[in-house]
């Protein structure tokens, strides 16, 4: 771990010497034909690579999206796994073109860190988990708890806050990787495991017996998780953001990966637009013109992708909750593509 | 006139040349300029060129962070910490997190080298190579691997807090640590600990005018008498005078865990473990190295004085060695201390998991503090050879070598 770290300081320390101010990173990355993309080292439903070492998950999907409209093909993609602690470093010399990590948004890391934060591809908050034969019910019967947790992320932080703040004693045990951290609360280390309650369930199916383990219902704050660029290129700033936003763009237009050939025959001038059959958005951002036509052949409108992840299709079985359109009462919200 | 003795030309040019330029002569001295301007050159691009580019992407620069408060909580600090505090305390904790790991396993894995070493040396067949499997058997398996050993398959093996190991009920052995009485200052500990104190330095001082009694005269003064009175009697004789020095807390078990009394967490265990039996496999061999280099006519010089085994050795054989065993030894002191920062994958809170973990992630100034944390150890370990090398200069100086 102090070797990887090491290793991108130097990176880092060399990188940013070498690095033109204006950084072009659309060109670098069609110069190359690859993409570089920062994700987790395994958290099931967002990044974790499967049984055949294909990476899947909504993070992953965001990757393979933008490989899609810069490169025309999802598969060109170079992941880099990074523990909590890492990421930043990894993004900040260049190592990677996006980070979509599992990150929550916050202020002093879209100022001091010398990042920008795309968007918000989950809403999540952080929860805490307890074996069930502790008979605990809520986080407020935690006093004097031992608590396991990974480092360098705002869950760290937050516990801190929460167990000031309602006057309980605790004692942390920060760990390296999500896995360190969860296999010290399965040897029994600690009372309490706690991350944001997505990562909570992810973690929960890699226990050897996932119903021994309740999640309490106490969500103890906001985590805004979303990917992340460099400070200081604009071009590449919007084109991410914007990627996402045409995900959740497609799923409120109804444009699913199926009808999307169909969708682009259509007259309505709000589908010709977006699907730029009808104007020139897409070069614009300084790709082509359908490049959201890409986007949805890639990996899906944003509700798709959602399902086959983290959702009812998948293992987690998260619903969607505060998750949905805001056409459905939720706060997924896209600008207009116009 | 011929016969006054020539003086050689004036040698101040051509040793000036010999010192700078070494063989090479003045174009040594050239080669070494240009050397290190160019070096100079590319630190100031390197240096310059961040600084721009923090500058042009708002990246935090400067030590001004290690004021902010850290928010975030550290399970063992030496000081008292709360998420409060700076980041510049944080940095403290976690040296001294680093330290501690690092004195305790540098004091173990000698006491279990010297003892390995001894049993391989064994003329005892089982002893011997019990020594032997010990040596082989730990060195030859990665250290990360040891640690996570002592810490998950240990961990797995102790009881929950509930189900505690009791002993006396005064200590508790559980996973979460080892719980020991913790004591309680009393009035009566300033009168007991100036007494200790005194009679301390009273009996070095009696140590040191018997041995140059026996020395320089050879008389034999019998001293454990008066030291025994000035360490046990003297302080016991406070005791009933001013009361008991300190009584003991005990811990209490409360809620999900225990309060009160002290705590070792098991990653302070299992990381001391892991580091102190891993490295003394390593010192073992240097010791037998050592012992070995000395001549065995010292090991029978000091049988034909009949000297026991055990005397010889420590009189006679330890001393020779430790002029062979030192340097190498000083090598292991440094591994130790730069291995502790294992720790992170147990989650022990030493200075590479706090301060270049933690608070790197948390204010993303990872050249600032990688470069702190490099300075830390480079001084710890410049530190630690200093003091060896003084060490290993007095052995060489009183050998007469």
């Amino acid at each position: 771990m102090k070797r990887v770290t090491l290793a991108l300081s130097f990176a880092l320390a060399a990188g940013l010497s070498a690095q033109a101010a204006d950084a072009q990173t659309l060109k670098t990355i069609k110069d190359r034909g690859m993409l570089s993309c920062g994700v987790s080292q395994g958290l099931p439903g967002f990044s974790s690579p499967d049984d055949k070492g294909n990476w899947t998950g909504l993070d992953v999907d965001v990757c393979r999206a933008i490989a899609a409209v810069v490169l025309n093909d999802p598969t060109k993609i170079k992941f880099v796994p990074l523990s909590a602690k890492d990421r930043f470093t990894a993004l900040q010399s260049g190592e990677i073109d996006v980070l979509s990590r599992n990150t929550t948004w916050t202020v002093s890391r879209d100022t001091s860190l010398g990042a920008n934060f795309t968007g918000v591809t989950y809403y999540d908050g952080q929860g805490f988990m307890v074996k069930k034969s502790l008979k605990v019910n809520s986080a407020l019967e935690l006093n004097s708890a031992s608590v396991c947790v990974q480092t360098g992320t705002t869950t760290e932080l937050n516990l801190a806050d929460y167990f000031k703040a309602n006057n309980m004693k605790y004692e942390v045990i920060a760990f390296g990787t999500i896995d360190e951290a969860v296999k010290a609360y399965e040897s029994g280390r600690c009372d309490v495991f706690t991350d944001d309650s997505s990562g909570l369930y992810a973690s929960r199916l890699k226990l050897t017996n996932p119903a021994d383990h309740i999640v309490l219902p106490e969500i103890i704050s906001k985590e805004p998780l979303g990917p992340m660029v460099r400070h200081g290129d604009d071009q590449w700033f919007d084109v991410v953001k914007w990627t996402l936003f045409a995900m959740v763009t497609a799923e409120e237009l109804g444009i699913t990966q199926k009808n999307v050939d169909e969708m682009a025959k259509s007259d309505k001038p709000e589908l010709k637009r977006v699907l730029g059959t009808d104007g020139n958005l897409g070069e614009q951002l300084g790709l082509t013109k359908d490049w959201v036509i890409r986007i949805v052949k890639a990996v899906g409108n944003y509700g798709e992708s959602f399902d086959r992840n983290v959702g009812a299709g998948s293992p987690l079985g998260i619903s969607r909750g505060i998750n949905s359109l805001w056409t459905k009462g939720g706060l997924q919200y896209a600008p207009p593509i116009r | 006139m011929g016969d006054e003795a020539r003086k050689p030309p004036p040698q101040v040019a051509l040793k000036l040349r010999r010192a700078l330029g070494g063989k090479a002569g003045w174009n040594g001295v050239a080669v070494q300029l240009v050397f290190g301007a160019i070096l100079a050159w590319i630190a100031y691009e390197i240096i310059s060129n961040a600084r721009t580019n923090l500058e042009t992407q708002h990246i935090a620069a400067g030590f001004g962070f290690l004021q902010n408060s850290a928010s975030f909580d550290v399970n063992q600090t030496l000081i008292s910490y709360s998420g409060s505090d700076t980041y510049f305390r944080v940095f403290v904790v976690g040296v001294l997190n680093t330290l501690l790991v690092s004195v305790v396993g540098i004091f173990f894995a000698t006491l279990i080298g010297f003892i390995v070493a001894l049993c391989r040396l064994s003329p005892n067949w089982l002893v011997s190579r019990v020594g032997g499997l010990y040596v082989e058997a730990i060195r030859n398996l990665p250290l990360l691997f040891q640690i996570l050993f002592w810490y998950l398959a240990v961990l797995a093996a102790l009881p929950a807090p509930r189900q505690s190991v009791s002993i006396f009920g005064a200590f508790f052995l559980n996973n979460r640590g080892v719980i020991v009485p913790s004591p309680l200052g009393q009035p009566g500990l300033a009168p007991f600990l100036a007494v200790l104190a005194l009679g301390l330095v009273a009996s070095l001082a009696l140590r040191s005018y018997a041995r140059r009694a026996l020395f320089g005269q050879g008389r034999v003064i019998r001293i454990w008498p008066y030291v025994l009175t000035m360490l046990v009697g003297f302080p016991l004789v406070t005791m009933l005078v001013f009361g008991l020095p300190f009584t003991f807390e005990f811990p209490q078990l409360k809620g999900f865990n225990f309060a009160g009394g002290g705590r070792v967490i098991p990653e302070l265990v299992a990381l001391t473990v892991g580091l102190s039996t891993y490295t003394a496999a390593f010192i073992a061999e240097i010791v037998r190295a050592g012992i070995l280099s000395v001549h065995k006519g010292q090991m029978e010089a000091g049988s034909s004085l009949g000297l026991s085994r055990g005397a010889t050795l420590r009189l006679i054989v330890v001393p020779q060695a430790m002029r062979v065993i030192v340097p190498p030894l000083t090598n292991q002191y440094l591994n130790l201390t730069k291995n502790s920062s294992l720790a992170v994958a147990i989650g022990y809170p030493d200075l590479v998991s706090v301060f270049a973990g933690t608070a790197l992630s948390q204010t993303g100034q990872a050249i600032e503090i990688i470069a702190m944390t490099m300075g830390v150890y480079l001084l710890t370990s410049l530190i630690t050879s200093a003091i060896m090398s003084v060490y290993g200069w007095r052995i060489s100086r009183s050998l007469g070598a």
